[in-house]
């Protein structure tokens, strides 16, 4: 998000902060979402896919909702809530009679061609909304579906052949493909709401909700580009209870907001001239520079990423949603294992949830008994090489997963071997310079963690690794 | 949020309050700033030859992700970026300031790979056996009033010869108020009195900055990028890199105009006024003691261009040969110390423009000049 993005998302949830009425509330709320949804969307050298990208994601929801949704007729508001979200598409297509585009970085589709595609995709979802009654093979096939897109999106090669497609259907060169030009917005973290939506109502355990409250929660716009991961039974309590904004709550959101620019916009932006990057680390004379490189990048990374999450929470608190938390102070942590559970703390609860407690769940549960520590060591790997591959799945992400995989199985080893052999006292724990050498033994890891993360070349990053250490 | 925040311990009047404040506030810091130029005090906070090297030349650079370099206009902060601000005069020490364009800078050189570096590190000495210490204060415009003005920073460091590089394009009337003149009105204003330069000093260009310009939020960009050079700087101390150097440089053929003009003068029509020798009259008047010596810089010499009535792409022969005759002229008039090195190198040495040689040729200058610098300070001796 740019300064005037936030600026004016800022602006609007003071105004939906401040509105007494709720059903007013709640619209204007749903109309910003679809707005933003559109006016964060990067251009593409795709053309008209800066439209059709926002115009897919609000499809997907709207056709999740009609998977998850129970059984009766459409209700009213329903049916208006459909009608605004066409006509707001609509409504971006007549900006192609403005002499500047507007919302959207380019001049959208022509209009017909917008209406044929609301017609096929609403054809789409009837079909979908009449197969519901088979929803054994329907929800799984919608999380493969929204996976299947996800690894297309995050695979570098196959991001090459699916710009190819698209180019072919827009009749643009497929030669000039590009992985640059795959830039959906959000889909990482939309793809995690609706997989969370989709298995609540497998498990028959979320709540009855309307197809404006689905989508609000999955393009809630502060949080749409670097989340938090809400779960959506926590965001309908908040939605649905009503609470104005008063002078103490302006004052919290308010005081995220001005933590969370200060963090981005100026120290991340700043420490971001240092951080470490390929180039750079061919240049480095020493391996001091080096580390002082990694540092800025370790700590830019987290200042940049929180900021925006402090951004999110303010501008979501004064709108009236209280987005949980996705940082905890994770560079003071003692060992990997609480750093872990305090950075980007909804994302892995997440995986901790559908990934390492199944997956371990099921290793236990072998005909053939597995030692305890090889289930551990499966579970660990397997869920942050998955996190890693979130990001992209390429090497060097893999990499890294698989650098703190192994660092969390080996604390949870050492945590076993000093509770069996060598027990260490509180006080122990609580000594300040106990305290003082996890903080810096762990912080050290994580840091030369992310030299996979900042160099996409694997030889390149083995080759800083090397460097760093003085082999 | 944090569940820190007492219950209805705010109010909306009393954040009004608090809002009125800071803006208030915000405009006193922002009078304060205007009112009292502060420049001077915040390149005093450079990290610049404290925490990190000073750079081997001053800040310029269009690529920052890439060159850890950018170009500035506040000139306390230049200088202060540079390590001649933090190099105390040793005794034995012969200090030489080298001023000219971007080929004295050295725009597709490495920091140790320009003349002055090449000079500095080579280890020269004068007949007195000093050790001729060598600074680059080139800057990329081709302006004799732009070398002024960084001369008049420069003399703070007590140089003991001052060699400008000079050509026809940097002597051009036109092309004197260059961007970093246009910057520095003040200080630009202050020259064209005191010297008495053919130039305008009520031109609205050299007009004292508005007061809003000088405020916080007017100088904004200004402040941004003075703190971005103070990283960038730790960059430049752990890579030595302040330019990104592309690895094809081709020169750009340009076809020359069939009627010889020069920038609009066409032969015949050359006069005095349009060469800024005023401006060199100045800069050896500013340096008082010091010698200076005035080298005519080498160009690019390609005698297919124009059926031979060119020299190169940018300059007419009929002109620049007008053009040397009068600064011989002006010389021996005034007493200055000219080498005219125009034809000096052969045109294999030049790489993107007419002015711009490479490392080897800047090295075999840096020796000529050592030789010279030599010569001179046994003549000094003798006298």
């Amino acid at each position: 998000m740019t300064l005037a993005q936030i600026f004016v998302f800022a602006l609007l949830s003071l105004l939906v902060g401040r509105l007494t009425a709720t059903c007013t509330r709640s619209w204007i709320l749903f109309v910003t979402n679809l707005f933003a949804v559109f006016w964060l969307q990067p251009q593409t050298s795709l053309r008209h896919f800066d439209f059709w990208f926002p115009a897919a994601t609000i499809a997907l929801i709207v056709l999740t909702w009609f998977i998850v949704r129970e059984r009766s007729p459409l209700a009213s508001e329903d049916k208006i809530s459909l009608a605004v979200i066409v006509s707001f598409i609509l409504l971006i297509s007549f900006t192609r009679l403005l002499p500047q585009p507007l919302i959207i970085p380019t001049y959208p589709p022509q209009t017909q061609r917008i209406v044929l595609t609301l017609l096929v995709a609403m054809g789409v979802i009837a079909v979908f909304a009449l197969a519901r009654r088979e929803r054994k093979w329907i929800i799984p096939a919608m999380i493969a579906f929204i996976v299947l897109l996800l690894v297309v999106l995050k695979s570098e090669t196959l991001q090459l052949d699916f710009s190819r497609v698209l180019r072919r259907v827009m009749g643009q060169s497929p030669a000039l493909a590009s992985q640059v030009d795959i830039t959906w917005l959000g889909y990482s973290y939309i793809t995690f709401r609706l997989i969370h939506t989709l298995r609540l109502s497998a498990m028959g355990k979320l709540p009855a909700l309307t197809l404006r409250e689905l989508l609000t929660f999955g393009l809630f716009y502060p949080a749409l580009t670097a989340g938090p991961i809400d779960r959506v039974e926590r965001f309908l309590k908040d939605l649905r209870r009503f609470q104005v904004l008063t002078a103490d709550r302006f004052m919290q959101g308010g005081k995220r907001i001005a933590i969370g620019m200060f963090k981005k916009f100026v120290l991340a932006d700043s420490l971001a001239i240092l951080a470490l990057n390929e180039v750079k680390a061919g240049q480095v004379s020493s391996p001091a520079w080096l580390w002082l490189l990694l540092y800025a990048f370790a700590l830019q990374i987290y200042l940049d990423f929180s900021g925006y999450t402090d951004l999110a929470l303010g501008i979501g608190f004064w709108a009236g949603i209280k987005l949980p938390e996705n940082f905890d102070r994770p560079y003071l942590q003692t060992d990997i294992g609480a750093f872990w559970n305090r950075w980007h703390i909804t994302l892995t609860h997440w995986f901790r949830f559908y990934v390492f407690n199944p997956l371990t769940r099921s290793l236990r549960t072998l005909r053939m008994e597995l030692p305890v520590w090889t289930i551990i060591l499966t579970g660990q790997l397997f869920t942050m090489v998955l996190i890693g591959m979130w990001h992209g799945i390429t090497w060097h992400f893999i990499l890294w997963g698989l650098w703190n995989g192994a660092g969390l199985f080996f604390h949870n080893r050492w945590v076993l071997f000093h509770q069996k052999y060598w027990p260490l006292s509180s006080t122990w724990r609580e000594n300040p310079f106990s305290r003082a050498v996890g903080i810096f033994i762990t912080f050290n890891y994580i840091a030369l963690g992310w030299v996979w993360f900042a160099i996409p070349n694997v030889d390149a990053a083995f080759e800083v690794m090397r460097k760093l250490i003085g082999i | 949020m944090d569940g820190r925040e007492a219950e209805g311990s705010w109010n909306w009047s009393t954040i009004t309050r608090i809002l009125i404040k800071a803006v208030g506030m915000f405009v006193v810091f922002n009078l304060i700033f205007a009112c009292f130029d502060p420049w001077p005090l915040m390149a005093k906070l450079s990290v610049y030859n404290s925490i990190v090297p000073g750079r081997r030349r001053l800040p310029f650079g269009s690529d920052p992700q890439r060159s850890y370099n950018l170009t500035i206009t506040q000139l306390d902060v230049m200088v202060a970026s540079h390590e001649i601000a933090g190099e105390e005069k040793q005794p034995g020490e012969f200090r030489v300031l080298v001023l000219g364009d971007s080929a004295v800078w050295g725009f597709l050189l490495q920091p140790g790979e320009t003349l002055p570096a090449q000079a500095d590190a080579a280890g020269y000495h004068t007949a007195d056996g000093r050790h001729i210490r060598a600074y680059n204060f080139g800057y990329p415009t081709m302006s004799l009033t732009k070398d002024l003005l960084l001369l008049s920073r420069g003399m703070e460091f007590e140089p003991d010869m001052i060699v400008w590089f000079l050509t026809l394009e940097s002597t051009w009337r036109e092309n004197q108020i260059a961007p970093l003149v246009q910057f520095n009105p003040g200080a630009t204003r202050a020259l064209i009195l005191e010297y008495h330069l053919d130039l305008n000093p009520d031109d609205t260009r050299f007009q004292p900055t508005s007061f809003w310009r000088r405020t916080i939020v007017g100088q904004r960009r200004e402040l941004a990028n003075d703190i971005r050079l103070q990283f960038y700087g730790l960059l430049w101390a752990s890579t030595g890199v302040d330019r990104y150097i592309p690895t094809t440089a081709a020169r750009e053929i340009r076809e020359p105009s069939a009627d010889l003009n020069y920038h609009g003068t066409l032969p015949g029509e050359l006069q005095d006024s349009q060469l800024s020798f005023d401006v060199l009259s100045a800069g050896v008047a500013l340096a008082g003691e010091v010698p200076v010596l005035i080298i005519n810089e080498p160009i690019y010499i390609d005698e297919s261009i124009g059926d031979g009535r060119y020299y190169n792409e940018d300059y007419p022969r009929w002109i620049y040969d007008s053009f040397r005759e009068r600064l011989w002229a002006t010389s021996e008039r005034e007493g200055w110390s000219l080498l005219d090195l125009w034809d000096w190198l052969p045109s294999e040495d030049f790489k993107d423009s007419t002015v711009h040689y490479d490392a080897e040729a800047a090295g075999v200058l840096a020796s000529f000049l050592a030789e010279t610098i030599y010569t001179f300070t046994e003549s000094a001796g003798d006298r």
